[in-house]
């Protein structure tokens, strides 16, 4: 968290050296000084941080493509004449232990257009989801697992 | 060209608004209208966001459309997720459409709590009788 912080220091300097704040500097600023906290870090160098930065970048770009890809079959349903609808509760069992990973899990599986986490069980071992076409039940619980919890289990624990 | 790029993002987010405006109408059940609503409104109202940001491409402007986009993406799947649970307990019932419904029993109405195993049926809460009202298959 501190190496963040020094990161997201290291791009206001950098942009206030180029005496210019605008986003695309204060963005190479960010970027060169994550190379420039990569190169110093003390051996071992296993800092975290340096893990969970393209994580996080990754997982960004992967939310972004589903919300665009389900956005556009959600669209597809709802403006065809005869709408296949599928609509299913099912039972996501959780290997998050974490509340954070568990609310921000939710919250993801949430803007998804399509899903809809409807409420988790009170001892937080299983998440009931709402979807709107479901194909295999097995199936759509194995990408949540494969493609969410695992992603926010990487990042978060 | 920059105007023709915002424009794009614009009358894109718009759409979205719009098709989520007759999903809530289409859509034969609370949870299918949710799902409809909630969703487009996420990428509409963002993409809206972006291209104001683009338009007046001004630093504070930025900021501000980034914070936006943020308690938007914070805050909509908490009153989605309320309004959802509300809905179940008070016994809405589900589209007659619905293939596989997991939380049926799994609510105890005394505690307010949900359970890993079903409860017994007088814990249960009470679901309404199935009303179709659109008929959309049909």
């Amino acid at each position: 968290m501190s190496l963040l912080l020094l990161n997201v220091l290291l791009a206001l300097v950098w942009s206030a050296l180029m005496g210019n704040f605008d986003p695309p500097y204060l963005l190479f600023g960010f970027v060169l000084g994550y190379f420039i906290l990569w190169l110093f870090q003390k051996p071992p160098r296993t800092q975290k941080y340096f893990r969970e930065v393209p994580l996080v970048i990754e997982f960004s770009l992967f939310f972004l493509w589903e919300i665009v890809v389900s956005n556009i079959r959600l669209t597809i349903t709802i403006l065809s004449p005869r709408p296949q609808l599928r609509p299913a509760v099912v039972a996501v069992p959780l290997d998050l232990k974490s509340e954070v990973g568990i609310v921000l899990l939710a919250n993801l599986i949430t803007l998804t257009p399509g899903t809809l986490s409807l409420d988790i069980s009170s001892n937080k071992h299983t998440l009931f989801v709402h979807i709107f076409d479901l194909d295999d039940p097995e199936k759509f619980v194995k990408k949540i697992k494969n493609n969410y919890e695992r992603r926010v289990r990487e990042i978060l624990e | 060209m920059a105007e023709y790029i915002i424009l794009g993002i614009f009358l894109l987010g718009s759409f979205l608004v719009l098709v989520a405006g007759i999903g809530l109408l289409r859509m034969p059940d609370l949870f299918l209208r949710m799902s409809a609503t909630a969703k487009a409104g996420t990428l509409g109202t963002g993409l809206m966001v972006l291209g104001a940001a683009i338009y007046f491409n001004e630093f504070a402007i930025y900021t501000r459309a980034i914070a936006l986009i943020a308690f938007l993406f914070v805050t909509a799947p908490v009153s989605t997720h309320m309004l959802g649970r509300a809905a179940y307990f008070d016994g809405v019932p589900l589209w007659k459409g619905t293939i596989q419904d997991d939380l049926r029993g799994h609510y105890k109405v005394t505690t307010h709590s949900l359970e890993e195993e079903i409860v017994p049926e007088k814990d249960q809460p009470h679901v309404e009788d199935e009303v179709d009202a659109f008929e959309i298959n049909k």
